[in-house]
């Protein structure tokens, strides 16, 4: 293999990657408090749609992203009412603002269905962009760094801050965060409002720089494989990073052989279908061993949590 | 102030109130979506709600359109009462009716009764054999069911994708990705003549029937109560926690398949692409909208059908993307649990 297609496959893996880990880091935060949001689908459908819609209009893709933050948010909102305030449940929530953020994006995003954006120009890290290879790293859409920052900070935060500590003891025991005076509801909606914002960005990510066009259903599962994400990297933040780049290799590598005209007599929905069967078996090798995902699950995840009760 | 205070016991009056409370809001909600994109909204409701109901071939168009979602949600209300969710219904439906499409092209030149019976049971198989993988991942090493059935899915989809641009193409069909028209004997018999209501609403008033028995009068329905509702319970009790997985899966999956034969059997005729129209997904909110009981999944399938028909009015007379339905639906269930609240709690003014 020649090193420009290995660099072509290199730059791709990640671009096709960086949606997964933000969407995906967004959902850790807010699992680490406990709150378990299927939604992510939805959000980042939504936020595609926004981040699309303001950008076409605008003709400013960091617009674009604010839109679609903000769409991410407004949706997690909903949901939070429902399963925070309304203790609603949340697996069935979640799946509820799927369907509706599928189905209201692509009610939304029929006028813009043949519209096509600028590509948005890369950002060239001087030097470092012209190493042999690696060099590909460093001369990337923004967001790509901005997806390593985030590895970063969430690191930084889960396990260095004090803030991060309260938000993991709230995910651990909320009644006991309650107990020493912590606002265990509150800590809860922004973890989840973060969740929202960050499957906002992937969505926006996705139609304002990966493709960029909007068509409906182009999310094609992205936000539920973020969450097999989380699973797979036992709610770590650097390993959702080293799980996204995994996966978006299988996504370019199926590409890149449909693409290539190689005789091989796979079919290509057979290629395409590979992502989806990698999360199934990724999700197998994780769950297999229990303890290793019991000592790394927010134990209140999933629950909901009423002060007085 | 206006707080939320616990009710010493779970309502039941609210249990059944809380659906009707969320329609009502969803209709609010739909009323100001129309003013929102500068309809006339009296206007939008009367062909959203009213237009698709308003002759009787159109009530014959919402039970055709009710029909799979009936099976599909008694199927999954099997599951969910044992909480086992079986997310990936639309799979399991799309390869029920790859599965009955196979039987009916590859008895193409017979004109026997047994072909449809065939194309029964191989839908029926489809969609458990579907269904069997999240089932069997979840007994033999946890896997999570709801990420492993929707992951599916898109499995689903691409295999009748596949199908319909390989195998199953219609040879004289001009490379269109469509299998053959179906013989008629590979057609189910109408109900009513000059409408297309067939056969397969009397299967679902029949899987209503016996979804009914199972779960409230058998043994097994009873230990999947207990399952869902004090898991301990149940474990103390000595139910197999597996029994109920693969019970609750296959059921789901088996109905959703046989849903999934009814429709290339009955209105498509044929094996398409679009075999689906997210029925596996609407199922999910029936099931909940009905409070998984089948009495309320036979009224639930029909509200639905009707946010189906009145998304293709609305597209045809307003101008309006389809996908409105979708809309519909989100808001229905998201009102839905939230109006849930009030099984468990009262409002009530003042401090505490």
């Amino acid at each position: 293999m020649d090193s420009g297609l290995l660099t072509a496959m290199l730059a791709a893996t990640i671009v096709a990657g960086t949606p997964l880990i933000i969407v995906a880091l967004g959902q850790l935060i807010a699992e680490k408090s406990g709150v378990l949001n299927l939604g992510a689908e939805g959000m980042m459908a939504m936020g595609a749609i926004a981040g699309f819609a303001i950008t076409h209009h605008t003709g400013n893709p960091w617009l674009g992203v604010l839109a679609g933050m903000l769409a991410g948010i407004l949706m997690s909102f909903l949901f939070a009412v429902v399963v925070l305030t309304l203790m609603g449940n949340q697996v069935a929530s979640g799946l509820a603002l799927s369907i509706l953020g599928v189905g209201l994006s692509a009610f939304i995003g029929k006028p813009y269905e043949s519209e096509i954006l600028k590509t948005v120009a890369p950002w060239r890290i001087p030097i470092l962009a012209d190493i042999p290879v690696l060099g590909t790293l460093f001369n990337q859409q923004s967001l790509v760094y901005f997806s390593w920052l985030l590895v970063a900070g969430i690191t930084w935060f889960l396990y260095r801050s004090r803030q991060g500590l309260i938000l993991r003891a709230v995910g651990e025991s909320p009644s006991s965060a309650h107990s020493i005076g912590y606002q265990v509801i509150r800590i809860r909606y922004m973890a989840t409002l973060f969740g929202g914002a960050m499957a906002g960005i992937g969505g926006a990510f996705l139609s304002v720089f990966y493709t960029p066009l909007w068509v409906e259903g182009m999310v094609s599962g992205r936000g539920w494989i973020a969450i097999a994400l989380v699973v797979f990297a036992t709610w770590r933040p650097f390993r959702v990073l080293v799980g996204a780049y995994l996966f978006g290799g299988v996504m370019i590598a199926q590409l890149f052989v449909q693409g290539s005209g190689m005789d091989i007599n796979i079919p290509s929905q057979f290629l395409s279908a590979l992502p989806y069967l990698a999360t199934i078996i990724v999700l197998v090798i994780i769950s297999r061993d229990q303890n290793t995902v019991r000592l790394h699950a927010p134990v209140s995840l999933g629950q909901p949590f009423r002060p007085e009760a | 102030m206006l707080r939320l205070e616990a009710r010493a016991e779970p309502s039941k009056l609210m249990s059944y109130a809380s659906p009707l409370l969320a329609i009502v809001l969803m209709l609010i909600g739909g009323l100001l979506l129309f003013t929102f994109l500068g309809k006339d909204p009296i206007e939008g409701f009367k062909i959203f709600f009213i237009n698709p109901v308003r002759d009787s071939y159109g009530v014959s168009e919402l039970f055709l359109k009710a029909t799979p979602l009936m099976l599909v949600a008694i199927g999954l209300a099997v599951g969910f009462r044992a909480n086992v969710w079986n997310i990936g219904a639309e799979g399991q439906y799309i390869m029920g009716g790859a599965a009955a499409s196979a039987v009916a092209l590859y008895f193409y030149e017979s004109d026997s009764v047994f072909v449809l019976v065939a194309m029964v049971i191989a839908g029926g198989i489809g969609g458990m054999l579907w269904a069997s993988v999240p089932a069997f991942l979840k007994t033999r090493f946890n896997t999570n069911e709801i990420l492993v059935s929707l992951m599916l899915v898109y499995v689903a989809q691409l295999t009748v994708s596949w199908l319909v641009h390989g195998p199953m193409m219609d040879p004289d069909g001009f490379n269109f990705p469509q299998s053959r028209m179906f013989e008629e004997s590979a057609l189910l018999p109408m109900l009513v003549e000059g409408t297309r209501l067939n056969a397969a609403f009397l299967f679902a008033m029949s899987a209503l029937l016996v979804g009914y028995i199972f779960m409230n009068r058998s043994f097994l329905g009873f230990q999947m109560r207990v399952a869902g509702n004090a898991k301990n319970a149940a474990r103390y009790a000595g139910f197999s926690a597996k029994r109920m997985i693969w019970i609750g899966l296959l059921a789901g999956g088996g109905m959703a398949g046989l849903a999934g034969m009814s429709e290339v059997s009955g209105p498509m005729g044929q094996l398409t692409e679009h075999v689906s129209n997210n029925y596996g997904f609407a199922a999910i909110i029936v099931a909940f909208v009905a409070r998984l009981n089948p009495i309320g999944i036979f009224f639930a399938s029909l509200l639905m059908a009707l946010l189906y028909l009145g998304g293709e009015q609305a597209q045809q007379y307003m101008n309006l993307p389809s996908s409105i339905s979708n809309v519909f639906q989100g808001m229905l269930l998201m009102f839905l649990l939230g109006s849930d609240v009030f099984i468990n709690y009262r409002l009530k003014w003042g401090r505490d």
